[in-house]
């Protein structure tokens, strides 16, 4: 049995709570928020011992680990102070607003040989596991490009302000939404070294975005894409949507199935044919302890207690990977503020990647020379792998 | 109870399986009219009861079997409460007390309990869960109502929680306002059993997916069946076909081996679909245990 402490009961601090204190080997120690009535509340119905204070909960809740589901602008100092007294670490994504205080987390824990996961949850989902399992074997051949999807209608009108909408928080559809397409593309493709074409948009927000598109550059040449919206109300909840496009077929992954084409050039995994495959959630997902609001927010916490339990599985989803994320994070808002870079009237001018002397010669404005110059020693930067992100 | 309940899944763009398949249906089920003569078909093949949620278009399908008294005499009702997304997309929007705002009938109830940060007290807990489902049912207003179930999503959360008097207060409110039987619906029924048990809940009306290949049953499929056998609730399946991973056949056929099943509630877009399981399901009853 380990002791564990919940800290923050907004929407998924309550359902963590939930799920933990229904884990066969987890003991619920203490609950943390700020806000008096709901702690009122669980104290007088469900025997939890509350705290409204964090420091003074860990330092006498005596917790194995605590999970942490607070705004983002609170993570860093908390999971830091946990971290420091020796406690295991589950933390909501994303991990800091800093992808510099993402890694400082990562250097902690791991010099403290600490458990540290973050809630990128669809890592656990059945169907994105396929996916990465089968681009792992090659299944595809050379993967070309990765488009990652993410709709839902979480922002449908201009009024309304929580943390979640503003962006100095940690909220906004970058963060809050965006987050998970981009963790899904590091998994699939690793660490891009560039993104271009980005446009963070609003359609009702005023202080942050409701949009994210943009595309990313990776190491062996593909390219993934992110198209994020989450103001968009044809979607019931958020729906996640993953296309891989390989020299020997393409796979289509969201959260109910796999969908997989195979060329006659691809090598056959078990249980697949060439052409089409479709395998569903009903088979590609393992059993819960306990269901709440599907099955991978389930797995990700057993994931977590397993690992803190000393049990040898692989760590999913540490700070590491998580920085990596928060990095990708900064550079898309970064590329957003370049605006536009090729416009119509230049684009004959500028579009070379040879070099300064196609520019020579001819009448080139200072907006469009700063462009050039930026994207010559991007691709070269690229082309040579140093493009430092 | 009658033996087969429809669902309403197939309406609101909910399907386990196929994310297109669930788009394509909300397409076609905008038109009230498509909803209504699946509706009919499933009434007219002796299917008069409806499991539905609170989605607001519910009170539409309300609307219409309200005007048609005559064509709709034996229909059914068994509200399953609350619509979750409404509730969740309000707590992402507006925060845990503004989403309790927003859906609470009298403000200055809430705003009474509030008032100057005093902790709530039980009877203000009572009267939040209360109000909550009395606006949820207010669309059902003059309709038949035997059964007042709770979603799985709020089910599991306050199992989970250990919140276990909530399940006690919504019992008695829908028993004594409604009438009503009180039904809880779960995809952790082993642990949920124990909780009503020790609420002293005698009894109860627990639905939870009940399939072959153990499908969203959590606490295992042997659980089940020892709860089953066991025989201290009053069982409906669900997902008895496993969002179409078991063929129609050998899903009911597994079914009706399992003891104690009472009814069982599946949804179908199609008026083929409809008879096809009201067939299989007459052929078991007829010759049951094959």
């Amino acid at each position: 049995m380990i002791r564990v402490g919940v800290v923050g009961l907004g929407k998924m601090g309550l359902s963590h709570l939930a799920m933990i204190r229904a884990h066969p080997e987890v003991t619920v120690g203490a609950v943390v928020d700020s806000t008096t009535y709901l702690l009122d509340i669980l104290a007088k119905y469900t025997a939890a011992v509350p705290y409204s204070d964090y420091e003074e909960m860990l330092d006498s809740a005596k917790v194995d680990a605590v999970i942490i589901a607070t705004p983002t602008r609170f993570h860093f100092e908390m999971v830091e102070m946990a971290l420091e007294r020796g406690i295991h670490v589950f933390c909501e994504k994303p991990l800091c607003l800093t992808s510099k205080e993402s890694l400082a987390l990562a250097d902690i824990a791991d010099r403290k040989s600490l458990i540290n996961q973050v809630g990128y949850h669809n890592r656990f989902v059945g169907t994105f596991k396929e996916v990465h399992r089968l681009l792992e074997q090659e299944t595809i051949g050379r993967v070309s490009h990765v488009l990652v999807e993410a709709y839902g209608p979480v922002v449908m009108k201009a009024k309304g302000s929580t943390w979640r909408t503003r962006k100095s928080e940690g909220g906004g559809c970058l963060y809050d939404y965006a987050a998970h397409p981009t963790d899904l593309l590091t998994w699939y493709l690793g660490t891009p070294t560039a993104v271009g074409g980005t446009a963070l948009g609003k359609v009702f927000s005023t202080e942050t975005h409701d949009e994210v598109y943009s595309t990313l550059f990776f190491p062996s040449g593909a390219t993934g894409q992110m198209s994020v919206n989450w103001s968009d109300e044809s979607y019931r909840k958020m729906t996640t949507q993953v296309t891989v496009w390989g020299s020997a077929g393409r796979i289509y992954a969201d959260r109910q199935e796999c969908r997989v084409y195979l060329r006659d050039t691809a090598t056959i995994p078990a249980g697949y044919t060439h052409g089409w495959n479709v395998r569903y959630t009903t088979e590609l997902t393992d059993p819960v302890w306990f269901y709440l609001r599907g099955e991978e927010y389930s797995a990700q916490l057993d994931h977590f207690v397993q690992r803190v339990m000393g049990r040898d599985i692989p760590s999913v989803n540490t700070f590491g990977s998580a920085a990596i994320t928060d990095r990708i994070l900064e550079m898309l808002t970064t590329d957003d503020s370049f605006g536009p870079t090729t416009f119509r009237d230049e684009a004959s001018e500028v579009v070379s990647p040879t070099g300064s002397e196609q520019l020579n010669g001819r009448r080139v404005t200072r907006r469009a020379r700063d462009v050039a110059r930026r994207f010559r020693a991007a691709s070269a930067a690229f082309r040579s792998g140093r493009l430092d992100i | 109870m009658d033996k087969l309940l429809f669902g309403d899944n197939q309406f609101f763009g909910v399907n386990h399986m196929s994310e297109e398949k669930a788009r394509a249906q909300a397409m076609r089920f905008q038109d009230l009219d498509e909803v209504m003569s699946v509706l009919a078909s499933a009434y007219d093949a002796g299917i008069t009861t409806f499991m539905c949620t609170t989605h607001g278009r519910v009170s539409e399908i309300c609307d219409r079997v309200r005007s048609q008294p005559e064509r709709f005499s034996d229909f059914t009702f068994h509200p399953c409460m609350p619509y979750a997304h409404k509730y969740a997309n309000a707590v992402t929007e507006d925060g845990m007390l503004g989403a309790l705002r927003k859906f609470m009938p009298d403000e200055g109830f809430l705003n009474a309990a509030l008032r100057g940060g005093k902790s709530l007290a039980k009877k203000d807990i009572e009267g939040i869960i209360t109000l909550l489902v009395d606006a949820e049912m207010k669309m059902f207003r003059g309709l038949p109502t035997p059964v007042i179930w709770l979603q799985n999503v709020v089910v599991d959360l306050l199992l989970g929680l250990g919140f276990d008097d909530a399940f006690r207060i919504f019992s008695d409110h829908v028993q004594q306002r409604y009438q009503a039987e009180p039904g809880f619906i779960t995809m952790n029924l082993p642990m949920l059993l124990t909780t009503l048990r020790s609420v002293g809940l005698q009894n109860p009306l627990v639905c939870s997916n009940i399939n072959k290949i153990g499908f969203r049953m959590s606490g295992g499929i042997q659980a089940y069946r020892d709860a089953l056998e066991q025989h201290d609730f009053r069982a409906v399946a669900m997902s008895v076909f496993a969002s179409g991973a078991i063929p129609p056949h050998e899903a009911i056929e597994w079914i009706f081996e399992q003891p104690n099943i009472e009814a069982i509630v599946f949804g179908a877009s199609s008026r083929s679909h409809i008879l096809s399981t009201r067939a299989l399901v007459d052929e078991m009853v007829a010759c049951p245990r094959i």
